[in-house]
């Protein structure tokens, strides 16, 4: 039978067509999703990654909200230039607790994997009210409705439940602790008590300039400014561990 | 009156479910979008009351429809509804263009392009295009099945529901409602929701098939069956998410980093493939034929042309992640596929093209078939421009940068707006039992302007794009980046500019669009000289006589 005669068969039978369909857009996904998820090497763990503090998480929420990732990647490549430009390529480690992630897909801004630590906190509150007022090239919209905006906290805890929930590992204490952890983030007067240890490198200050109250603002800067800052990736340390791992 | 009753009561129970919800919910957005449910569930409530023929229940009379037509009502809606969105999405899409140029116009926080951009992609890509795919869809599988719509009641709540998605999705991005997945930014609900109306639309499809009074299932009913499969499965699993509360918008996504990066593209690539590529395909195999009045170029390509074309589009999402940290694996994967695929999509181009043989001579006079025609060699362009993108030494260069953005509209403006103009032109007078359209010379005149319009929007993006591309990785003699970041924004500003003019040109010509649509709607009929214009002349057409010498 020629290959019309035997197409025949699919064309009377709306199942078989169904069905012929289905399994042929079905297999070029699981050939190329599925083994991410036990392939080992897919993600090589690196020292210094953890899950976000509750309110560097908030932050992240509201760069979300803000369809930041539309005109700006975390994402660099490994060129000459842009290791030049934005800093050590990204691992995949660095973003394994990002759910969802935010490499982007365009640069209408410059990319921001790295940008922590970058600027001060002055400059990215400056440049978030009013962009082309530090850089008078910019396209970028103002943001200073942040500043004014005081954070609803929502419940954090049920955020880093939520977050647990899709794989996350806070633990416990850190369920328990979210509340006050995302109040003493952004207040140098009070005690963060074991902050620091369960989350370490986080950043404890006043961000947005204005001590009186916990803004939108404050938790943008937060997470801005831990961006790319937790993987020491030119330590001898990560070096070493990248040179031994298996199957290179 | 039962019947009555029931509905009544379900509407109700609807309206006032959705005002608990409203003031129960954890944030302002989700309480709006309760409220926005409400109150599509009151007009249904009111509709359904006031609608109703008493006299006809109290006589115990069921109104049956009419056999002997094909139910063409949610196919009218659906025509209308197309233009409506269409020119919706193209005005955001103008104004972002021109946010782009000028950055005073954006407005915060509701107007600025974080928010307005997926608005934009959203409107054209699912409000205009899935109008059109709907729509034309129950109206190609009802002639090329010579049966009704299975299940009138379903597909008249697909058409109503797929507008309340668009809402809800349209209103939760200003909102700032988003789960931040291009093309699939609405959050948990509003996913769950989209999936009931989908389910729906496949019974409804399905369904309609199953009764057909022809042995074979049409070539252009295999698209958009596995245009509505294929889309069912891409939605349900990217939209994975866990949301924090039952009564708020906010929601993680069940995967992180690069299996959530790939899940994404992979959805993201083949919206483009099957929403935008295989549903708008159907059209073409439907409407080509129909308007060129020949009948489809092979049988035998039709079916090469289906089942290569959508076993190989699903490997090519990987080719957004170039020199990313996906595995290199799956790159070269995702980028070996993504070149096989320019054959199938050339097959298919070739496949509408070559109905034209014996016809051509209607592209100089019927400016519907021109359209047909640019449509399809702009989807020859731009899947001749994707595989080569897709090079990873190309990519390097192309990624980030505007050229994506030309390429995507060279597809979206070239290929989907103009099959769905032509389509549309094509629908109306038959939908509306016009004898004519208004006016085919201001077919002609949106032709034009749309080209124009893409000319202009493509040429400025290639030149954007590689220009950014080469001006970040330029190196000194000293051997240090020659440009700053502000550099190279500063430099694209007259090619936004450009762009922006080449978009409101295309908008000009949707403008004429809807004139058209709404006079043919209304029965009149322009005046006009006729298309043809080949030039007679009486005195110059007789034998040539000899003059007696005087």
């Amino acid at each position: 039978m020629s290959l019309t005669e035997q197409h025949k068969k699919l064309e009377r039978n709306v199942t078989l067509l169904g069905v012929g369909a289905f399994v042929a857009v079905a297999i070029g996904g699981i050939v190329e999703i599925a083994p991410l998820f036990w392939i080992d090497n897919t993600i090589e763990e690196v020292e210094g990654m953890r899950p976000y503090t509750p309110l560097e998480q908030a932050g992240r929420d509201i760069y979300i909200r803000e369809g930041c990732y539309v005109c700006h990647s975390q994402m660099i490549r490994p060129f000459r230039d842009e290791v030049e430009r934005y800093g050590h390529y990204s691992l995949a480690a660095e973003s394994m607790y990002d759910h969802p992630f935010q490499w982007g897909s365009k640069r209408t801004g410059p990319d921001l994997a790295r940008v922590g630590g970058r600027y001060s906190d002055e400059w990215h509150v400056q440049h978030l009210v009013d962009p082309r007022s530090v850089v008078p090239e910019s396209i970028m919209p103002p943001y200073g409705f942040l500043a004014d905006n005081e954070l609803e906290m929502g419940d954090p805890a049920a955020r880093l439940e939520t977050l647990r929930g899709v794989g996350v590992p806070y633990s416990d204490a850190d369920v328990e602790n979210a509340e006050a952890d995302f109040l003493a983030q952004a207040d140098p007067m009070a005690d963060p008590g074991d902050l620091l240890d369960r989350y370490p490198k986080a950043q404890i200050r006043d961000y947005d300039g204005d001590p009186a109250k916990l803004t939108e603002m404050d938790a943008l800067v937060a997470y801005l400014q831990m961006l790319g800052t937790l993987v020491d990736v030119d330590s001898a340390a990560a070096q070493e561990e990248l040179a031994t791992e298996t199957g290179r | 009156m039962e019947q009555l009753v029931s509905r009544a009561g379900l509407w109700f129970v609807i309206v006032i479910v959705a005002v608990m919800a409203a003031a129960m919910a954890h944030d302002g957005g989700f309480a709006v979008h309760m409220m926005i449910v409400a109150l599509a569930a009151l007009i249904g409530l009111w509709v359904s009351v006031s609608g109703a023929d008493y006299a006809a229940i109290a006589k115990g009379i069921l109104r049956t429809p009419d056999e002997g037509k094909y139910d063409d009502d949610p196919i009218r809606w659906g025509v209308l509804a197309t233009v409506f969105w269409g020119i919706a999405g193209f005005l955001a899409g103008v104004f972002i263009a021109l946010q782009l140029a000028f950055p005073l116009l954006n407005l915060e926080p509701y107007l600025n392009f974080g928010r307005l951009r997926p608005l934009h992609t959203s409107a054209v890509i699912f409000a205009f295009g899935g109008n059109a795919l709907i729509a034309t869809s129950f109206y190609v599988v009802q002639r090329t099945c010579r049966a009704r719509l299975a299940f009138p009641g379903l597909a008249r709540f697909v058409f109503w529901g797929y507008q309340l998605f668009i809402v809800l999705a349209a209103t939760g991005y200003l909102l700032g409602i988003t789960q931040s997945r291009e093309y699939a930014e609405p959050e948990w609900y509003v996913d769950l929701w989209l999936t009931i109306v989908w389910l729906a639309y496949l019974a409804v499809f399905v369904g309609t098939i199953v009764k057909r009074k022809e042995p074979h299932i049409y070539v252009a009913n295999w698209f958009y069956l596995s245009f509505i499969l294929t889309i069912a499965m891409l939605h349900v699993v990217n939209n994975l998410a866990l949301p924090v509360s039952l009564l708020g918008s906010k929601s993680y996504s069940a995967f992180a980093g690069v299996q959530d990066a790939l899940t994404q593209w992979w959805y993201g690539h083949n919206a483009v493939g099957f929403f935008l590529t295989a549903g708008f395909l159907a059209m073409m195999y439907y409407f080509v034929p129909k308007q060129a009045e020949r009948p489809i170029y092979s049988y035998r390509l039709s079916i090469i042309h289906f089942w290569s074309l959508i076993f190989l589009y699903i490997w090519a999402g990987p080719h957004h992640l170039h020199y990313t940290a996906l595995p290199d694996w799956a790159q070269t994967l995702g980028m070996v596929f993504s070149v096989m695929l320019w054959m199938p999509s050339w097959g298919g181009m070739i496949n509408g093209l070559m109905t034209l043989n014996g016809a051509w001579d209607k592209v100089r006079t019927d400016p519907i078939i021109r359209m047909f025609v640019l449509s399809l060699a702009f989807y020859g362009m731009s899947t001749f421009e994707g595989p080569l993108m897709s090079i990873k030494s190309v990519n390097s260069l192309s990624h980030y940068t505007d050229w994506t953005i030309g390429h995507v509209h060279s597809g979206a403006l070239g290929w989907n707006g103009m099959i769905t103009f032509a389509s549309i032109y094509f629908l109306v007078p038959r939908l509306w039992k016009r004898e004519r359209l208004y006016s085919l010379r201001m077919v002609n005149w949106h032709f034009w302007l749309a080209t124009l319009g893409i000319v202009f929007y493509a040429a400025s993006m290639w030149v954007a794009g590689i220009t950014q591309g080469l001006m970040w990785r330029e190196y000194g003699a000293d051997g240090y980046l020659v440009n700053s970041f502000a550099d190279t924004v500063a430099a694209l500003h007259p090619m936004l500019l450009l762009r922006a003019f080449g978009g409101i040109l295309y908008l000009l010509g949707a403008v004429l669009l809807v004139i058209n649509v709404w006079r043919t709607i209304l029965g009149h009929q322009r005046e006009e000289a006729p298309m043809t214009t080949a030039s007679y002349d009486e005195e110059a057409d007789r034998p040539a006589v000899a003059v007696p010498a005087e």
